[in-house]
């Protein structure tokens, strides 16, 4: 009984000697208006540490920050010169990978965990956990997952980003993360990371959900539902604005 | 002026749209030709999507035929049951099309396939009209009168069955020729979201033989219509016509066409055409390298 008593107070015990995140996130939601060309999420909080005070050895006390979009089924093709031309070859199939992925760290992410610890939590764009849904060789796999991460990044859709978590006084910290245009829509995970002497000590996880409004949010639905209404409109404005010109080009 | 496309799903500048619209607008005023063989890989050079472009060029080539067929129209230079043929053969062409579209899509050779078929049709269209209209200028240049060419259709055409008249062509052919015709250029317009009036033309002048004079009304009515179903077609199949992105190459295309339409009176009509075959064996060429240079990227994804 003893015993069970005591298993019991371990996880309390455990949280009063680790600290604790107070994450928060500038905007819990992203409207995506005609104007959009991107946004800049801001994630800042508070560490707070065991009865308040600061660890009082010079190890430095590390922030990253993750920033993953909806994940998709996707389908990698790589191209191949055949016949003198380039033409898509062989393909991989990827169950989940993240749409977007952007990680912002106080430091490069190499120099604070292992490999290991940043395969478990997937910290950085070599240990992204994709889920290929194929038997092909490591090294064939490997490729792929390479040429989908240069892919991504030239897009801007998956980057890591140094330097970019600001710390101050060991107690506030403040990350910016960039959001491009290019998004997919649906439900954004922050993770935010503390990270000391080669350990996570401690997770928080914030939700964004960036979504198409008004106009934007109208078209795409309208495009996938109202499919035959949607068409004629296109085509009556076209065939309207083609009238108009030749009108106004007779007046004129 | 950043504006975002909500099928596209990126961001692109509205002007830079327009002006491509209004350059695509010019050339079609100027050479009579919808212009779609040039937005689309435009569009797509741009990073449009190639689904996207390609489903919403269609409704820039509608628009910038409308006019022509409304002036052609009053001069009675459209064949009705010419142009009704090749629309029936269009829209079958164009339902044909699209089951197409999609097993491309579905085996990934869809933007190789496009690129392919480009390169031929532009290459060949391109010199045949080059070569024409040099020898042209040089029998100008030289004083001879350029003899009219006699108008007489294929032998292939002459044997086809069930013949009948066309009036206003001048014809006594069978139906199935432009039936077949309009059928070819249906699946044209929905893989590639061209009109077809490049093709379309000489076509009807060399394989048809039809009059000359009612000869590009017919293939805009053909092309008016064509295109307007087959934005239907995408828009129900692909989902992929971006309506934004449609609007804002229909302003520019539109004013470029009345434009376009006004220089082409005061340039001799052969050197037209020669700038025309330039443009299109340049576009051939552009797409050519890049079928044939090692990519940038030889990686691609698609959602799946």
């Amino acid at each position: 009984m003893k015993k069970v008593a005591a298993l019991l107070l371990v996880p309390l015990l455990m949280g009063q000697a680790k600290p604790v995140l107070v994450p928060d996130v500038s905007r819990r939601q992203i409207d995506i208006a005609y104007s959009f060309t991107g946004a800049e999420l801001l994630l800042f909080g508070a560490i707070l540490y065991p009865g308040g005070r600061l660890p009082d050895d010079d190890k430095p006390t590390d922030i990253v920050v993750v920033v993953k979009g909806p994940t998709q089924s996707i389908l990698v093709r790589e191209k191949e010169r055949i016949a003198g031309i380039w033409v898509n070859a062989a393909r991989l199939r990827y169950r989940s990978a993240p749409s977007f992925y952007g990680l912002v760290s106080s430091r490069p992410i190499d120099d604070l965990v292992d490999q290991r610890t940043r395969a478990i939590y997937e910290l950085g764009l070599d240990s992204l956990q994709l889920s290929p849904a194929s038997s092909a060789p490591a090294e064939e796999q490997d490729r792929f997952a390479h040429g989908l991460s240069d892919l991504k990044a030239r897009g801007g859709l998956y980057y890591q980003k140094p330097g970019a978590v600001e710390i101050s006084k060991g107690v506030l910290y403040r990350a910016r993360v960039d959001i491009p245009a290019r998004v997919p829509v649906g439900r954004f995970t922050a993770e935010t990371f503390l990270i000391r002497d080669g350990h996570v000590l401690a997770v928080a996880t914030k939700e964004i959900d960036i979504r198409k409004s008004g106009f934007e949010r109208f078209v795409a639905r309208s495009a996938q539902r109202w499919s035959v209404a949607y068409g004629l409109v296109a085509v009556a404005l076209s065939i309207l604005l083609g009238w108009a010109a030749g009108f106004i080009a007779r007046r004129v | 002026m950043d504006l975002y496309l909500p099928i596209a799903n990126l961001s692109v500048n509205a002007l830079v749209i327009i002006l491509l619209g209004g350059f695509v607008g010019l050339l079609s005023g100027m050479f009579g030709v919808g212009g779609g063989f040039l937005t689309t890989p435009l569009l797509i050079i741009y990073g449009i999507p190639p689904t996207v472009a390609a489903a919403s060029a269609a409704s820039q080539v509608t628009g910038a035929s409308v006019s022509g067929v409304f002036a052609h129209l009053q001069r009675k230079g459209v064949d009705f049951k010419m142009g009704g043929l090749m629309v029936a053969g269009g829209f079958a062409g164009s339902i044909f099309g699209a089951w197409v579209f999609k097993a491309l899509q579905a085996s990934g050779q869809l933007d190789t396939v496009i690129a392919v078929v480009y390169v031929l049709m532009l290459g060949s269209i391109g010199s045949m009209m080059a070569r024409e209209a040099i020898q042209f200028i040089r029998a100008t240049r030289a004083g001879q009168a350029p003899r009219a060419a006699k108008r007489r259709h294929h032998p292939l055409v002459a044997s086809l069955p069930f013949r009948m008249r066309f009036y206003r062509s001048g014809l006594y052919i069978s139906p199935l020729a432009p039936l077949l015709l309009g059928f070819g250029v249906g699946i044209l317009t929905i893989l590639l979201g061209v009109g077809g009036g490049f093709i379309l033309v000489p076509a009807m002048i060399y394989l048809l033989g039809m009059a000359t004079q009612v000869v590009v009304g017919t293939s805009l009515f053909q092309t008016l219509f064509v295109t307007a179903w087959a934005t239907m077609v995408h828009a129900t199949t692909t989902k992929a016509v971006d309506i934004v992105l449609a609007a804002l190459l229909l302003v520019g295309s539109v004013t470029g066409a009345q434009l376009g339409a006004r220089f082409a009176t005061k340039v001799k009509p052969e050197y037209l055409r020669l700038a025309l075959a330039i443009l299109v064996l340049l576009v051939g060429l552009r797409i050519f390298i890049g079928l044939t240079w090692r990519p940038d990227e030889i990686f691609s994804v698609e959602l799946s």
